[in-house]
């Protein structure tokens, strides 16, 4: 399954995708805030079953979006066995859970508001503080692309493990991470200079 | 047709050694509909079709587009001239085809609306109506090329700078970009390994070691490149 799912918009007409971007993209930002503050096992898996069940109701299938996020979750597992190993499963469960809901109800964002709309929230978000030096059409563009490096990153990190796997080195890790540094930021490089061509942020 | 001349250009990039020359005092004017640039990989061709979008900028002389000099008036230029890469995965920077093709389309539809509307218009001249809602990432390699020229041509420029936009291509999709690209009304400025695409073009460039060193109609040019490369 493509990672590139997790940052798709995915048109419907549910309740989520009838509200506006910059609702959804507030009462993420409180959601986050909750999620973090929370303490304790139990309210992590709480936060888990309830993103999920917000993404089901969104009309994603997420059965699609736990395999598009396979990388993700190896990486969160690793993270969950380094806690449970120096701070014991309580924490390592919250930790794990609270980056999971996280996730879960970020892609919920992105599958029910085409990013055009969610840079347009951003940009009228930010109109204000314009006195103060901030420009609103590049934040909303960063936002965005934001947004679409996270798919794009975990698209070149399975490139270059299968390039690892054909060489015979799976198992080293210099193989898989320095290739993938690499064209990260060559990446972001030719990704500058293509929105520099276009006139985008001009 | 856009006028675009180039006086006394020289570029040069920094290594670890000093600066290195990659184009020599080169002076141009380019008033032809379709022009082609080939030579050898690492010649020059690269950097002299960047200078014109502003991409790479002079490290002596001047670049003109319509008497506007690409180093200081780079928006303007830009507004001009596009430029399409060799890479489509590179360029497409939305999820969408529609939210790509929208992005463009930014500066000139203020409104939302028109500006989907629009952008589902520009997928439908260049064959991808229906292809709105699919991710960049499910094309195949001819429609990513052919959306990332929707995206460019959207907004009308007068020129269009192409580095090699076919070599990614296989071959049926490369007949097809290069039958559309000679057939713009814009101004074409095609680098390219194709030769036979070349010998189609109006005038060709032979640029190797940082200098133009033929430069004539496109058969003659590349001819001679066939018979010295």
């Amino acid at each position: 399954m493509n990672a590139d799912l997790l940052g798709i918009h995915r048109p419907g007409d549910t309740f989520l995708h009838r509200q506006r971007a910059g609702t959804k993209l507030l009462a993420l930002m409180l959601a986050s805030v909750v999620v973090v503050v929370a303490s304790g096992p139990m309210s992590a898996v709480v936060f888990v079953i309830a993103a999920a069940a917000l993404l089901v109701w969104s009309g994603a299938r997420l059965g699609v979006t736990l395999r598009a996020m396979r990388g993700l979750l190896v990486m969160a597992a690793v993270l969950g066995a380094w806690t449970a190993w120096q701070s014991g499963w309580p924490r390592s469960v919250e930790v794990v859970g609270d980056l999971v809901a996280l996730v879960l109800l970020a892609t919920t964002l992105t599958v029910t508001t085409p990013v055009d709309e969610v840079m347009d929230a951003v940009v009228h978000g930010l109109r204000p503080f314009r006195r103060l030096g901030v420009d609103p059409e590049s934040v909303g563009l960063a936002f965005s692309l934001m947004l679409r490096a996270i798919p794009s990153t975990l698209s070149l990190a399975a490139e270059a493990r299968d390039a690892a796997v054909a060489r015979g080195l799976e198992r080293s890790p210099r193989a898989r991470l320095t290739p993938l540094v690499i064209r990260v930021v060559a990446r972001a490089r030719e990704t500058g200079d293509a929105l520099h061509a276009r006139g985008v942020g001009d | 047709m856009s006028a675009i001349s180039l006086e006394q250009v020289t570029v040069r990039f920094p290594t670890h050694d000093g600066d290195v020359p990659v184009l020599h005092e080169t002076s141009l004017s380019l008033t032809e509909q379709r022009i082609a640039l080939v030579g050898p990989n690492g010649s020059g061709k690269s950097t002299l079709a960047r200078l014109l979008n502003g991409l790479v900028t002079p490290t002596t002389g001047r670049v003109l587009v319509d008497g506007l000099d690409v180093a200081r008036s780079g928006r303007e230029v830009r507004r001009r001239v596009g430029f399409v890469f060799t890479d489509p995965a590179a360029q497409l920077v939305m999820p969408t085809a529609r939210e790509d093709v929208a992005l463009s389309l930014r500066r000139t539809h203020r409104d939302k609306v028109d500006r989907l509307a629009a952008a589902d218009a520009v997928l439908a001249d260049f064959g991808l109506a229906g292809f709105g809602d699919r991710s960049v990432h499910g094309l195949s390699g001819g429609e990513r090329q052919l959306l990332a020229l929707a995206g460019v041509l959207a907004t009308a420029p007068s020129v269009l700078v192409a580095d090699e936009p076919t070599t990614l291509l296989d071959l049926g999709n490369s007949r097809r970009i290069g039958d559309l690209l000679l057939a713009l009304p814009q101004q074409l400025v095609l680098v390219t390994h194709d030769l036979e695409l070349a010998a189609r073009c109006d005038r060709a460039l032979l640029v190797r070691n940082g200098r133009i060193e033929h430069d004539g109609a496109a058969e003659d040019v590349v001819s001679s490149y066939r018979a010295t490369a």
